[in-house]
């Protein structure tokens, strides 16, 4: 397996370097290159998935890496069934959204630049997934997020783009800050920062504090990956980057690397029990308040962008409440649903010619037809309507959380479900029907997406109706997902009442129905969707004020300090003293020059009270 | 012979150069290049054929010179003074190939100040005999005295004199302590030498007196480092002098400094030391942040990547005084990081000096659109210098902050938002040369790279590449002298403790 496994990533890596070296000669080819370097990935993962079906793992050390003194540490590949899902998702979605793009980078001027880039993440990811230490893990986690930077700012010209990658960028490494203590504290606790050994060295000779600055310091990475409060205002503005980015980078893949990270880690959660707690409630809050956002804004991308939030969250909740397989079945099945949404979302701005505000779409439908029966399929399985795939993943964790005691998060996340079949079918009714609110140029040039960029769509709204019926459903032994990673989580306990399912499918159907009564029924004009009605409206419309309140207390201040510092305390204080220790001299020197007067009287003068001071000096020694 | 040979062929070469005929400017350049580079040719086998498993000086060459006096001609190096020599071998033909065309007048003058400088420079990290040391460090504060006074821009002179005085008042210290500690070992044990391995094996008493040579030899370096707040004079030389003596500034001499604290002032003052490593380190940590928070304030580049050498340097001073294999290792990769990184940032920041004359940022913008290939190297080195993993500077940094977890995990915590800062300064800066429309006509018609200047940056990108992928070739070296450096400073200390505890 040991060949197969290097393959995966060894595909993008190749389409990198070809496209970065050649990709002037190449130009408007370039995803002759990137796209099967896609597919072959994705028949090297497919391969390896097949045989860890079979039970073989695979741990595997490509060459020693940073050593010094007792501190060492390998690349290392490590494949179990987790990675295998991974790395499905990755190349598989990947592979779709890299042809897609294929058409909807078409003929733009950094097309070669675009597949590059592409390429590098996917090879990134790909790392992250396989890494088997921590440091690996870190290091293809800030090499995801050097692409995420490069590919928000791709349209370097725009300022908000370039304004938007530098802040995920600093946002992140924020998080990275906590992830990287964390590391040295696993190090210095456990003394490696290999997967197996560290998890097998996680025993309760090492206190529970340690086990809970652990914890949270990676979780803080986590936060900061996977946009969860307090650090999720950089996934908004990424929305900045071409749609195929944000389906591939800032929905499916990259954001989700948090919640692989704390899965991949339950371990060590698990010897803290607090931490577990604060993941499952970050994640819980999260979810309602990104949702909540999500419930008014007005551009396409942005809406998704917090659902993302949102659903991130939810796969936090999940996670938190121990229920893991649960979490990483809703990372699977968000990656269907969400890349669809964003491509079709993408594919709906593409047929109106880069229009992305809700306010001046509508009734696109009729002239988009795959596009909108691949979209309203994408916002079923978000919103959780049976039998589409989210209907199952997102049960598995409101029915974790009710089972396992979270009473209260159970409800908070049951309000964030309806928020979320209100929000998307908002968006479904604003954007496809109802009355048009086209502008005249666009409503004559609104056309379906070429089929690379349909074919896409369609896949994944195949995906979104079977994932959950193939693998979510419940059985006596957990469902078929949870049953393939039971060699990492242990095994979920038995199948659970028809409540919950029961409870949640009814809120569900409310959100969609409040959200046809309030903008399906009848057309709606641009004012009355974003014109705030209330104080709470207005306070949804701006995001809770969380990017003015950082801009104010960190932002500003911080910009402020360091211009203190460099014009007044740099240039005054510290350099003031060093020319004014210059001055000083210079003057001692001048009023000694001074004393050189010419005159022999002078002389003899000093002359004499001189060897008048020694001689009293002596005398007073002598006595 | 072999060092020797490394060390003066710089020297020889200029004085054939400076016996050139009059107007033999062309050829004065190319003789230039062309010693530099036979310099780091034979620099080479000392890399091959150093044994790395070996604590002990190799290469040495130890001959009398002054035997009354116990001065010696001793020289030799170990996994310390090794990366730092080819680092300064490296580095020197690329800044003479840099000055190509920036450099306009009197360049047979400029190509003997510049290889005089190399033969200081690699003097210093030769020597191990502290007369012979002190000679070296003083030479090469002529050469770059001139670099900037007479190749400088506007303010050069005032640069110039400030960046010799304040050197040299910390050097003037260091020589009395030199002198110091030749009469006190010469009192103790009967033998009056300068010999640096002689003076290490001797176990000085703790208390004032090393404490006070320990200070004085601290400052000298401290100076040169620069730590906070002896950092001043840098930002100042920098800005004036030209692209050549900033690289060299920055790559080099500035690792004289980290290079003393690790050649004299831990072996030689164990428990001075181990005293002062927490105000040490003190200052390290406010340096990193310091210089950073400075960095983001600078409307001028070169500025801001002298301000960013505080806070580098403030992380390799504290990779140093954490007293750790992680830290140490660490701090000595990162000093070549850090001379490639910040080196390379200084070329490019050259080589739009050399198109626009301007190296404010606000005169800048949209540069990828007329210069993608430049952007995407200075994007490359932007990266390194804020330590992406995968780039060399990640390396040294990381391994500098798992040395200063074990010490105290809040240092390291305090160190690694630097590293946040880091980003900020950097990345703004990039984005501001880099990314946004070309607003200004001047801009629009710049020449992307030559190729002299493609072959002036790729030997660096190799290395930034090459150290972030694959470390082991250069952490391989430093790890035996690291570990006998950390032993001899524990045994050391311990063995006065000791016997100052009575029995």
């Amino acid at each position: 397996m040991a060949r197969l496994v290097w393959l995966i990533p060894l595909f993008p890596l190749v389409g990198t370097l070809v496209n970065a070296l050649f990709g002037r000669v190449i130009g408007h080819r370039a995803h002759w290159i990137a796209v099967p370097a896609l597919g072959a990935s994705f028949l090297a993962s497919y391969a390896v998935f097949v045989r860890v079906s079979g039970g073989e793992t695979y741990t595997g050390d490509l060459f020693q890496w940073i050593a010094a003194g007792s501190f060492q540490t390998a690349i290392t590949a490590q494949v179990d069934p987790l990675s295998a899902v991974m790395l499905l998702v990755v190349t598989g979605v990947g592979f779709l959204i890299h042809l897609y793009s294929a058409g909807y980078m078409h003929g733009d001027d950094g097309y070669a630049r675009f597949f590059t880039y592409l390429n590098l993440f996917v090879f990134s990811m790909v790392m992250l997934v396989l890494a088997g230490n921590f440091l690996l893990l870190y290091v293809f986690w800030e090499a995801v997020g050097l692409c995420s930077y490069l590919l928000i700012g791709f349209w370097y010209q725009k300022q908000s783009a370039s304004d938007a990658g530098k802040k995920a960028f600093i946002v992140n490494r924020v998080g990275d800050f906590g992830f990287g203590l964390g590391i040295m504290l696993i190090w210095t606790t456990f003394g490696t920062l290999d997967y197996g050994e560290v998890f097998a060295r996680a025993d309760a000779s090492v206190s529970v504090a340690t086990y809970t600055a652990i914890a949270l310091l990676l979780f803080m990475g986590a936060c900061g990956k996977s946009a969860q409060l307090p650090l999720h205002t950089w996934l908004p503005d990424a929305m900045e980057g071409p749609t195929p980015v944000s389906a591939l980078i800032h929905a499916a893949t990259m954001v989700t690397a948090g919640v692989y990270m704390v899965a991949r880690s339950h371990k060590l959660f698990e010897m803290a029990p607090v931490s577990l707690e604060i993941v499952a409630w970050v994640g819980g809050l999260t979810a309602v308040f990104a949702a909540s956002i999500g419930l008014v804004q007005t551009d396409i991308k942005r809406v998704l962008a917090y659902s993302t939030i949102s659903q991130l969250g939810y796969m936090f909740a999940g996670v938190g409440v121990g229920a893991y397989a649960a979490g990483i079945f809703h990372l699977v099945t968000h990656a269907f649903f969400k890349a669809l949404l964003f491509l079709g979302a993408g594919s709906v701005i593409h047929g109106l010619s880069g229009e992305q505000d809700l306010r001046k779409m509508g009734a696109i439908a009729p002239r988009m037809r795959v596009t909108a029966v691949t979209f309203v399929v994408g916002a079923a399985g978000l919103a959780g309507l049976p039998p589409l795939a989210g209907f199952f993943s997102k049960d598995e964790i409101l029915a974790a959380a009710a089972s396992e005691g979270h009473t209260l998060l159970f409800l908070l996340l049951l309000a964030g479900a309806f928020m979320t079949a209100f929000y998307i079918f908002r968006v479904v009714f604003l954007a496809l029907f109802g009355a048009s609110r086209l502008s005249h140029e666009a409503a004559h040039h609104v056309h379906e997406s070429p089929a690379v960029m349909t074919v896409p769509l369609a896949v994944l709204a195949g995906l979104t109706v079977v994932a959950g019926l193939a693998l979510g459903l419940p059985s006596a032994h957990g469902t078929a997902f949870s049953r393939f990673l039971a060699p990492v989580f242990p095994a979920e306990e038995a199948a659970r009442g028809l409540a919950v399912p029961l409870v949640s499918v009814v809120v569900a159907v409310a959100g969609v129905l409040l959200a046809w009564l309030m903008y399906g029924r009848r057309p709606v004009t641009a004012e009355e969707i974003a014109v705030p009605k209330n104080a709470l409206h207005s306070l949804l419309l701006h995001k809770y004020y969380v990017d003015e309140l950082y801009d104010a207390v960190f932002v500003r201040p911080l910009f402020a300090l360091s211009g203190w510092c460099a014009r007044v305390f740099d240039l005054g204080v510290i350099d003031g003293a060093v020319n004014g220790i210059g001055r000083l001299v210079v003057a001692w020197a001048q009023g000694l020059r001074r004393v050189q007067t010419g005159f022999v009287m002078n002389y003899a003068l000093g002359m004499l009270a001189g060897a008048v001071a020694i001689v009293a000096f002596l005398l007073a020694r002598a006595r | 012979m072999l060092l020797s040979a490394v060390t003066f062929l710089p020297a020889v070469g200029a004085v054939v150069i400076a016996l050139l005929p009059r107007g033999q400017e062309r050829l004065a350049r190319s003789l230039a290049l062309l010693t530099a580079l036979a310099a780091f040719v034979i620099s080479l086998p000392l890399y091959t054929g150093f044994d790395g498993g070996q604590a002990a000086y190799q290469f040495v060459e130890n001959r009398d010179w002054m035997p009354s006096l116990g001065i010696a001609y001793h020289l030799g190096i170990d996994g310390i003074s090794l990366l730092l020599i080819l680092l300064t071998t490296f580095l020197m033909p690329l800044a003479i190939l840099s000055s190509w065309h920036s450099i306009e007048r009197r360049w047979k003058e400029f190509a003997v100040t510049m290889l005089l400088l190399e033969t200081g420079m690699l003097g210093v990290f030769v020597a191990l005999d502290l007369f012979l040391f002190y000679v070296f460090w003083e030479a090469t504060l002529i050469p770059m005295y001139l670099i900037i006074g007479i190749w400088g821009g506007k303010n050069r002179v005032y640069a110039a004199i400030k960046f010799v005085l304040y050197t040299l008042a910390g050097s003037v210290l260091m020589l009395v302590a030199i002198l110091a500690l030749y009469f006190q070992h010469g009192a103790a044990t009967g033998i009056y030498t300068f010999d640096l391995p002689v003076l290490a094996r001797y176990v000085m008493p703790a208390g004032l007196g090393q404490n006070l040579m320990f200070l004085a030899f601290a400052l000298a370096f401290a100076i040169k480092v620069p730590m906070f707040p002896f950092h001043t004079w840098l930002p100042d030389a920098h800005v004036e002098a030209p692209t050549a003596g900033s690289v060299i500034l920055a790559g080099v001499l500035l690792k004289m400094g980290t290079y003393g604290f690790l050649r004299f002032s831990l072996p030689l003052f164990p428990q001075s030391s181990l005293l002062f490593a927490p105000w040490i380190v003190a200052l390290a940590i406010i340096g990193i942040i310091y210089g950073a928070w400075v960095s983001t304030a600078q409307p001028d580049m070169k500025k801001l990547v002298a301000y960013s050498s505080v806070s580098h340097l403030g992380l390799v001073m504290l990779g140093l005084f954490v007293l750790n294999a992680q830290g140490l290792v660490g701090g000595i990769i990162q000093m070549v990081n850090h001379g490639l990184s910040t080196g390379a940032l200084f070329l490019l920041v050259g080589m739009v000096y050399e198109r626009r004359h301007t190296r404010l940022i606000a005169d800048l913008g949209g540069l990828w659109k007329v210069m993608p290939a430049y952007s995407v190297i200075f994007l490359i080195v932007t990266l390194s210098s804020l330590g992406l993993p995968g780039l060399n500077g990640f390396v040294g940094e990381f391994l500098i902050l798992v040395g200063a977890f074990q010490w105290n995990w809040a240092v390291a915590a305090l160190a690694t938002t630097g590293i946040i800062f880091a980003a900020v300064y950097m990345l703004w800066m990039y984005q501001r040369v880099v990314f946004g429309e070309v607003t200004r006509e001047e801009n629009r018609r710049l020449p992307d790279l030559s190729a002299r200047e493609w072959v002036v940056l790729l030997p660096v990108l190799l290395f930034i590449v090459w150290i972030g992928v694959y470390p082991a070739p250069f952490t391989g070296v430093t790890e035996t002298s690291v570990q006998a450096l950390l032993a001899q400073v524990q045994a050391k200390a311990a063995a006065t403790t000791a016997a100052m505890v009575p029995k």
